[in-house]
């Protein structure tokens, strides 16, 4: 099903006014226009972040982590480890008790919030809960970072074919394009959140558990939009946030675990398979039943250090 | 018990009820503090680019237009309330032609502005509070953020600006079924003269009177507007916090309404005295 989902959208891809609009907006070393050219190995660098949001607790407790340019990152750990708010200390959302955070270089704590808004234009986030606007239908959903951003480059009859070639690459049914989000499932709605994420061509996508909650051929599907949607888009840099560890597997070239607010690991899959770590080695054996949530009854894993 | 121990007591008491005075003040300050700082961006933010008319347009009609119905109701009951009260205390002194004059000064002055800020609060304010907080806890408003959307200047901006419009509008819409029913009362129940009533009225009430309660009512939406819209931003945990976040914005909205009415009545009064001062 994934092969077939994935030729429509390779012809969709290139419909001229997106093809248009990112190459005006993405130079060729693909960096945000306007900025100094980029040419470093990690896209992200995180130097010893700390946060707490109520001064006692440390969800992050020095983490220290590079995403490499051009490359898809998986991050994994169990729930509440503090990865969504990881990311978003990546996007300038959450600033952190203490530490470094860099984006193509450029030290994100000491940046005003008008340049950490035009640092977010190149950003593509897909939530976990998708986050659609609940007001706009789906198709409206997709067209609105369009409406925002491509004011005058675009007609609105533009937009509109633009929205509905990413909606359909998501694998979303046409019967469903003016549904507002109350009237669609939980893994319609992640489609429709993918097609808005990817609506700009980013050129860092983040995912955050793109596929909790959906089936195994839905999350197979979306694995593979990931990676093409990856590769489309050459130098591009994908951050995916997983409880999945077959999938990350499968799609990630470098694999982050985080636990008790630090990079537990950092490497390879096959670093991964081939760790001594113990809390890693079960986790990599749970990982062969794809899902890495403890289950009822079972003894959590849990960092024991 | 000795006097050292006593006063010890007396000292921790004291200090008990200090801080604790202090700690409510201090708490008052920052959050003051933290509503002006919001209220200056989403006011400066209304001049920035891109301008958000289609927004302002269709949260006038949300705040407006349905509204009028309530505004309707309200006005013209308050109108023919305040008719027939005022008429009892007139008829003692046989002045019942000075019913219509102190029904509009009244209603003008005072009810309209207020009524229609306290009606109005409850209903759009509260719905602006639930509305982004729901936002807020979906991470939709986070989602915003992402797509390098400036969500003060998207969600709150155009509400507040919709609201300070149609505030007066509204006001408006308030005085003048108020009018109406106190004249309806006036006329056929009491059988006031319809030539003394529109006499006196006349005489007695001016155009500034009608601005000063359009002027309030304008204020009294920029307050409400920024209270409702400020709890509901910084809305904190799931349903509950979004619940909460609309009860405290329209609880809010309402006292300081009653509170900012005695303050902005005075401030009025000296505008006119020294307005005159200058004239003469
Ligand atoms: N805005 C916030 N304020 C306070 N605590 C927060 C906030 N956001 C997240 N947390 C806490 O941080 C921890 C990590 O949350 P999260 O990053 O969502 O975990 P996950 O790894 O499942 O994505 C949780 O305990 C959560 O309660
Ligand atoms: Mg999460």
């Amino acid at each position: 099903m994934s092969e077939q989902d994935d030729k429509p959208q390779s012809e969709a891809v290139p419909s001229p006014p997106t093809e248009e609009a990112s190459s005006a907006r993405v130079p060729e070393d693909k960096n945000t226009a306007g900025r100094p050219k980029f040419t470093g190995k990690n896209a992200i660098e995180l130097k010893d972040v700390k946060k707490s949001f109520d001064g006692k607790e440390f969800v992050l407790n020095g983490i220290d982590l590079q995403i490499p340019r051009g490359q898809i990152t998986v991050i994994i750990g169990y729930s509440g480890t503090g990865k969504s708010v990881l990311l978003k200390h990546i996007l300038g959302l959450v600033t952190p008790t203490s530490g470094s955070i860099k984006v193509q270089g450029q030290e994100l704590t000491e940046m005003t919030e008008a340049q950490r808004t035009q640092l977010r234009q190149g950003y593509g986030m897909l939530f976990q809960y998708s986050a659609l606007f609940d007001d706009m239908t789906a198709l409206e959903n997709v067209m609105f970072p369009l409406k925002e951003h491509r004011r005058g480059q675009m007609k609105k009859s533009e937009m509109q074919e633009v929205a509905k070639a990413r909606l359909k690459d998501a694998g979303l049914d046409p019967k469903h394009f003016n549904k507002l989000p109350s009237e669609m499932s939980g893994g319609m709605r992640k489609r429709v959140g993918l097609a808005r994420a990817l609506a700009l061509d980013p050129e860092i996508l983040i995912y955050d558990e793109p596929t909790t909650g959906l089936d195994p051929v839905l999350t197979e599907m979306v694995d593979n939009l990931i990676v093409s949607t990856h590769n489309a888009r050459k130098g591009s840099t994908s951050v995916v946030v997983s409880h999945d560890l077959y999938a990350a597997f499968r799609i990630a070239d470098h694999v982050a675990m985080l636990d008790s607010g630090r990079v537990l690991l950092y490497g390879t899959p096959e670093d991964f398979l081939n760790s001594e770590i113990d809390l890693v080695k079960r986790f990599v054996a749970k990982g062969v039943r794809k899902e890495l949530t403890p289950k009822e009854g079972e003894e959590p894993l849990r960092s024991t250090e | 018990m000795s006097y050292a121990s006593r006063r010890a007591k007396f000292n921790e008491k004291f200090d008990e009820i200090f801080s604790s005075i202090f700690g409510t003040l201090a708490g008052f300050v920052v959050a003051t503090g933290s509503l002006m700082r919001f209220a200056i961006q989403s006011i400066r933010s209304v001049f920035t680019k891109p301008f958000r008319w289609d927004e302002i347009i269709s949260h006038m009609e949300f705040v407006g237009n349905k509204s009028v119905v309530i505004i309707v109701l309200s006005g013209s009951f308050t109108g023919l309330a305040l008719a027939m009260q005022i008429y009892l205390g007139f008829k003692l002194v046989n002045m019942t032609a000075l019913v219509g004059p102190t029904v509009g000064l009244g209603v003008l002055r005072e009810l309209g502005p207020v009524l229609t800020g306290l009606i109005v609060s409850a209903r759009a304010g509260g719905a602006m509070a639930a509305r982004l907080g729901t936002m807020r806890v979906t991470e939709q408003i986070d989602a915003l953020e992402v797509m390098g959307v400036d969500p003060v200047q998207y969600l709150v901006s155009p509400r507040i600006i919709a609201t300070v419009l149609v505030m007066p509008l509204l006001t408006g819409i308030f005085d003048f079924v108020a009018m109406a029913g106190c004249w309806v009362i006036c006329i056929f129940l009491f059988g006031i003269d319809q030539a003394s009533f529109w006499d006196r009225t006349t005489m007695w009430l001016k155009p500034y009177h009608l601005y000063e309660g359009l002027f309030k009512a304008a204020l009294f939406g920029l307050f409400f507007a920024v209270i409702c819209t400020e709890r509901g931003y910084k809305t904190k945990g799931g349903a509950e916090g979004v619940g909460n976040a609309t009860n405290e914005g329209v609880v809010t909205s309402m006292v300081m309404i009653i509170v900012l009415d005695f303050f902005i009545t005075n401030l009025i009064n000296v505008f006119y005295r020294f307005q005159k001062y200058f004239m003469s």
